[in-house]
C-alpha cells in the first residue's frame, strides 16, 4: 500500500501550529480552574491556568514567560509530552467534554516568543562559581539554564556534534523538528552558558579533572545504545535510534520496502512510523501481547491508523540473509506462562512453531542500555542507573546527576529530565550560595502572629507560599 | 400554538418583534426583505432634519472571544433624501398591510417643523409615529434627540406638538442617559403620548486600540462618544422597564410599552414581556446575524408560551411585575444557602476561590478521604493519577450567607443550587423594622441588641 501523502508532508510536525484565532478560542474555553489539576499533573508544575489566561488576554509573550519559568524546555515539552497522561489527562473537562489542548497552546506561546526573538530571562549577577554539566539533553539544558539564571558560570559538554541530546537526535520529526531542539540550545547559550560540543567524558580521571576546575559537576548522560538481541544475523539489524537520527538529519535511513520492527515501546513505534511513511510495508513484532506493550495506548492507536501491522507473541530468533542482504526474520510463536518478576505473564516459546517473516529490513528498538560510564567512574548504582539522593547528589561529593541516567521513565522522560535539572539547580544553588529563586517573602513574626494573618490563612495549617 | 399577534396602542402586528429604528430599517428594500423573513413590524430609521454621516461608525465589545456583546454607533438619523424615504414607506406599507410600519421622526424643536413631518408621515399610510428623543450624539448637539429626552419640559412640549396634529398613535422613545427614567415618561404622558418605548442607546466610548492608541471607532484619528446597545445593556433596559411599569402615573395612563435593549434571543424577549413590555424591538442582534434571527425569536417564544400555557402575548405581559419591590420591602428573614451537587461537580474549584477570596469563606476543600485540605501540591509528584481524584468543594451551610456568588461562577449548569432554608429569624422587612423600631435602623448599639434578640449572627 502506497502512502498517499506527498513526501514533504510525511516528515513534518503531525499537528499544525495553532493560528492566533484558534489559540484565542481554545484559551477562552479554559475554565481557569483554581489549584488546577493540570498544574498538579505536570512534572515541572507549569502554572498552566495562568499561561492560558495570558494567551486569552492577548499577552502571548507573558504566557511563554510563565511556561519557561517552570520549564526552560517548554517548546520541546509542548511537542513531546504525553499530555494524555499528564496535564490534559487531568483536565476537569474530561468529565463532559474534550480537555483543553494544553500542549498545542504551550507550543503556540513558546513559538511566539521565539519568533519575536525575545530572551525571557536575564541572568543574576555573576557569583564566580563554576559548574560543568555533562550531556546536553533535556536534563543538562534545564540544569544549565537554571544555574546560569542563578549567576553561575556554566560549561555544558556534549559528545555529539549538535546539542540537544534526545530532543535533537531521538524524537521523530513528526513530534519535534531539529530546529526546535536546537533553538533551546541557543537559548541556553544566550544565558551565557558555554556550550562545548564534540567533547566526551570517558573516565574517572576526566571527571576528577572537571571537579578540579569547577565547583560542581552535573551528569546528565542519558542512556546507551539499543541492546543486542543475541541472535544469529544480529549484524544486519538496524538500531531504532539510528533510524530516527538519520531521518531527523535527513540522511538515508537504510529502510527498505518490507520492514520488521522488534519491540513495542514508543521508540519502536517512532521507528516503525518512519519506515511506514517512507513507503515500507511495516510490521512490529513483540514477544508479549497488546496488553503488556510499553507504548502509550494513544501511540498504539496512532500506529494502527498509520497502517502499521502488529504481530504479538512473536519472538525473533534469527535474521536471514543472502549475500548480506536481509531476506527474512525467523521467529517463534510464544505462549503465556506463569507471571514473572514484573508481575506480567512470562512469554514462553512454543516448540516447533518457527516461521519466517519475509522482509528486507529489520529494526530493533527494545530499549536502551544503562549508563556504562557510571560504572567506569565508580558511582553507586541503583538497578543499573546512577544512584542519587533527594537532593540529586550522587555518591561522589560535588557530583550531581539527573535525567534518564538516574532512572527510566518511558516517554515522559523529557519533562521528568527537565524537572531533574531544576531540582539539581535548586539543590546546588543552596550549596553555591546563589540568591535563591524568588519565592514569596516570609513575613516578619509580628505579622505571622497577628490574628489577621491567621484569619487570612484559615484554620488548616499549611506552609507559606505552597506554590513556591 | 400560542397566538403571537399584538395590538399595541392600535398598531397591529402578527408578532411582537419589530426591527428598531436603526440601520436595519434604513430602506424599503431592506424592510421588504425583513418582512419576507417574518418580522412583525419595523420602525423606520429616523427621518427628519438633514444630516451627513461619517466613517467609521461602529465599535464592538468582545468578551472572552465572543464578538459584539455590545456595539456602539456614531451613525446619525437617515441620510437619505426625505422624499425617497416617504415614497418607500408608502410602498412597503401597501405591500405589507398586515405588518406594523412605524416611522421614527426627529426635527427641530419647532411646532411647524413637527406638523410638516407628521403630515408627510400620515400621507404614507404608516401605522404610527415614534418620536426619537434618545439619539445621544450628533443630533443632541443640535437640540434634537437626547437634548429633548433629557429635558422633561422639552419632551412634553415636542410631544404635544405632534399629538395635537396627528390621528396616528404616537410612541415616545426614551433615552436612558438620565438619572430618573420616570421624569421624561411623565412628560411624554403629559404631552399626550399613546405609548412609550425604551431604551435608546447609552452614551459610551467603546475602547482605545492598544496598538494605535486611537479611540475606536477612529474617525480620521478622532473619536467621540456613541450610543451603546446590544446584549450587554439588557439588564439596564430591564431595570428601566420595571421602573416604568411600577410607576403609578404610567400605570394610571394605561399606555403600552415597547421594550428594547439587548434582545438577542427569544429568552431575552420573554423577559421583557414578563416585565411588562407588550411589543419588542431588536437591532444589534440583527446587525450581528441578519434578519434570519426572527425564526428562532418567534419559534422559541411560541414553544415556551405553549409549555407554560400562555395563549397570547397579553397573557405573558407583566407576569413578573408584581415581584418588583424596593429594598425596604424585602424579607430580612429569608435565607438561602448554596448546595453543591457532588455528582455534577467537576472540581474546577472556582467556587472555592470566589468564596474564599471575595465572599464569606464558607466553602471548604475536602479530600476524597473526607479530610479538609488546603490547595497546593507536592512539587516532586506528577501525572494525572497524582492530580486525580481532586478535593471537592463543600459548603459549610451554617456560615453561608446565601450570596449566590458560587452559583454564578460555577461553569456547570445546575451544579450549585441556592436552596431556601428556615432561618429562625423573624420575617420582617426593613420598612417594617423602621416603622416598628426606628432606633434599630439608626444606631449600631440598637442594631446589636436587635440582632441578639433575633439570633442574627454576622461572621
Amino acid at each position: 500500500m502506497e502512502d498517499a501523502r506527498p513526501p514533504q508532508l510525511s516528515f513534518q510536525e503531525l499537528l499544525p501550529p495553532m493560528t492566533p484565532h484558534e489559540a484565542s478560542v481554545e484559551a477562552n474555553r479554559c475554565l481557569y480552574c483554581y489549584d488546577a489539576p493540570c498544574l498538579h499533573a505536570c512534572p515541572t508544575h507549569i502554572d498552566i491556568p495562568t499561561f492560558i489566561r495570558r494567551i486569552a488576554t492577548g499577552n502571548v509573550s507573558g504566557a511563554a514567560h510563565t511556561i519557561l519559568e517552570s520549564n526552560f524546555l517548554g517548546g520541546t515539552c509542548a511537542r513531546v509530552c504525553p499530555v494524555q497522561e499528564l496535564c490534559e489527562g487531568a483536565c476537569v473537562y474530561n468529565a463532559h467534554d474534550k480537555p483543553i489542548q494544553i500542549g498545542r497552546l504551550q507550543r503556540f506561546a513558546t513559538d511566539h516568543l521565539h519568533a519575536r526573538g525575545e530572551a525571557p530571562f536575564t541572568p543574576a549577577p555573576p557569583t564566580g562559581r563554576r559548574v560543568a554539566v555533562v550531556g546536553s539533553g533535556p536534563a543538562g539544558l534545564s540544569a544549565s539554564a537554571e544555574l546560569a539564571k542563578q549567576g553561575h558560570a556554566v560549561t555544558l559538554y556534549e559528545k555529539r556534534e549538535l546539542g540537544g541530546g534526545l530532543s535533537t537526535y531521538g524524537i521523530i520529526v513528526l513530534r519535534e523538528p531539529v530546529e526546535v531542539a536546537l533553538r533551546e540550545v541557543d537559548a541556553v547559550r544566550d544565558l551565557g552558558v558555554q556550550v562545548v560540543t564534540g567533547q566526551e567524558l570517558n573516565s574517572r580521571a576526566e571527571l576528577d579533572g572537571l571537579l578540579a576546575s569547577h565547583d560542581a559537576v552535573v551528569l546528565s548522560l542519558g542512556l546507551g545504545a539499543v541492546p543486542a538481541l543475541g541472535i544469529p544475523g544480529e549484524a544486519h539489524i538496524l538500531s531504532g535510534l539510528n533510524v530516527i537520527e538519520a531521518s531527523k538529519l535527513e540522511r538515508p535511513t537504510g529502510v527498505g520496502a518490507r520492514t520488521v520492527v522488534i519491540g513495542a515501546g514508543n521508540t519502536a513505534i517512532d521507528a516503525a512510523t518512519i519506515a511506514r511513511r517512507a513507503g515500507a510495508d511495516t510490521l512490529m513484532v513483540y514477544r508479549r501481547t497488546e496488553r503488556e506493550m510499553t507504548a502509550y495506548h494513544h501511540e498504539y492507536l496512532f500506529a494502527l491508523s498509520e497502517g502499521i501491522g502488529f504481530s504479538f507473541l512473536t519472538q525473533p530468533v534469527e535474521v536471514l540473509d543472502e549475500n548480506g542482504q536481509v531476506t527474512g526474520l525467523r521467529c517463534v510463536r510464544m505462549g503465556l506462562g506463569a507471571p514473572d518478576a514484573s508481575g506480567r505473564a512470562r512469554p514462553e516459546p512454543i516448540p516447533g512453531s518457527d516461521f519466517v517473516i519475509p522482509c528486507d529490513t529489520v529494526i530493533s528498538a527494545i530499549g536502551q542500555e544503562k549508563p556504562a560510564l557510571a560504572v567506569t567512574m565508580g558511582l553507586d548504582l541503583d538497578h543499573g542507573y546512577i544512584r542519587v539522593d533527594d537532593q540529586m547528589r550522587t555518591s561522589l561529593p560535588r557530583v550531581y546527576a539527573g535525567g534518564d541516567c538516574v532512572r527510566a521513565r518511558g516517554n515522559a522522560s523529557t519533562v521528568m529530565a527537565v524537572q531533574d535539572g531544576k531540582l539539581i539547580a535548586a539543590s546546588l544553588g543552596v550549596v553555591l550560595g546563589a540568591q535563591s529563586a524568588p519565592v514569596a517573602p516570609t513575613r516578619p513574626p509580628e505579622v505571622r502572629e497577628h490574628p489577621l494573618y491567621h484569619a487570612a490563612h484559615g484554620a488548616v495549617p499549611h506552609a507559606e507560599a505552597p506554590h513556591g | 400554538m400560542a397566538d403571537l399577534s399584538i395590538d399595541f396602542a392600535g398598531i397591529r402586528a402578527p408578532n411582537p418583534f419589530w426591527l428598531a429604528s436603526a440601520p436595519p430599517t434604513n430602506s424599503g428594500a431592506q424592510i421588504h426583505r425583513a418582512f419576507e423573513y417574518g418580522w412583525g413590524g419595523a420602525v423606520w430609521k429616523t427621518i427628519g432634519a438633514p444630516v451627513l454621516n461619517i466613517s467609521n461608525r461602529y465599535g464592538g465589545l468582545t468578551l472572552g472571544g465572543q464578538r459584539l456583546q455590545a456595539i456602539n454607533n456614531v451613525e446619525l438619523i437617515s441620510d437619505r433624501p426625505l422624499e425617497v424615504n416617504l415614497r418607500e414607506i408608502a410602498e412597503v406599507k401597501r405591500l405589507w398591510p398586515d405588518r406594523a410600519v412605524i416611522v421614527s421622526a426627529m426635527v427641530d424643536a419647532d411646532p411647524q417643523a413637527w406638523k410638516d413631518i407628521v403630515m408627510m408621515i400620515e400621507d404614507t399610510g404608516a401605522d404610527g409615529i415614534e418620536l426619537n428623543y434618545g439619539c445621544p450624539q450628533g443630533m443632541s448637539e443640535r437640540g434634537m434627540g437626547a437634548a429633548v429626552g433629557q429635558v422633561p419640559e422639552m419632551c412634553e412640549l415636542n410631544t404635544h406638538w405632534v399629538t395635537s396634529v396627528t390621528r396616528l398613535p404616537v410612541i415616545v422613545k426614551l433615552t436612558p442617559n438620565i438619572t430618573r427614567i420616570t421624569d421624561p415618561a411623565h412628560a411624554a404622558l403629559a404631552g399626550g403620548a399613546h405609548a412609550l418605548s425604551l431604551i435608546n442607546t447609552i452614551n459610551s466610548i467603546m475602547k482605545v486600540d492598544l496598538d494605535t492608541l486611537q479611540i475606536t471607532p477612529s474617525i480620521g484619528g478622532r473619536g467621540t462618544h456613541g450610543g451603546y446597545a446590544g446584549p450587554a445593556v439588557k439588564p439596564i433596559a430591564l431595570n428601566m422597564l420595571s421602573e416604568l411599569v411600577t410607576d403609578p402615573q404610567v400605570i394610571r395612563s394605561g399606555v403600552p410599552i415597547s421594550g428594547m435593549g439587548g434582545i438577542q434571543t427569544w429568552r431575552d424577549a420573554a423577559e421583557f414581556l414578563l416585565l411588562g413590555a407588550s411589543s419588542l424591538q431588536v437591532c444589534t442582534a440583527v446587525m450581528h446575524y441578519g434578519y434570519r434571527l426572527i425564526d428562532d425569536l418567534t419559534d422559541g417564544l411560541s414553544r415556551w408560551m405553549d409549555d407554560h400555557g400562555f395563549a397570547t402575548i397579553a397573557d405573558v405581559t407583566g407576569r413578573a411585575v408584581p415581584q418588583v419591590s424596593t429594598f425596604g420591602q424585602l424579607d430580612l428573614g429569608y435565607q438561602a444557602v448554596a448546595r453543591i451537587n457532588p455528582d455534577k461537580c467537576i472540581q474546577c474549584n472556582l467556587c472555592y476561590a470566589a468564596c474564599n477570596d471575595t465572599a464569606h469563606q464558607c466553602i471548604d476543600l475536602v479530600a476524597p478521604d473526607g479530610v479538609r485540605v488546603n490547595p497546593g501540591f507536592d512539587p516532586r509528584a506528577s501525572g494525572k493519577e497524582v492530580a486525580l481524584p481532586r478535593p471537592t468543594p463543600q459548603v459549610r451551610e451554617s456560615d453561608c450567607v446565601g450570596c449566590a456568588l458560587c452559583a454564578n461562577v460555577c461553569p456547570v449548569d445546575g451544579c450549585i443550587e441556592m436552596v431556601s432554608v428556615p432561618s429562625g429569624r423573624p420575617h420582617v422587612t426593613w420598612d417594617e423594622l423602621t416603622a416598628q423600631r426606628p432606633a434599630v435602623t439608626q444606631t449600631w448599639p440598637a442594631m446589636e441588641t436587635y440582632r441578639e434578640e433575633a439570633g442574627i449572627e454576622i461572621h
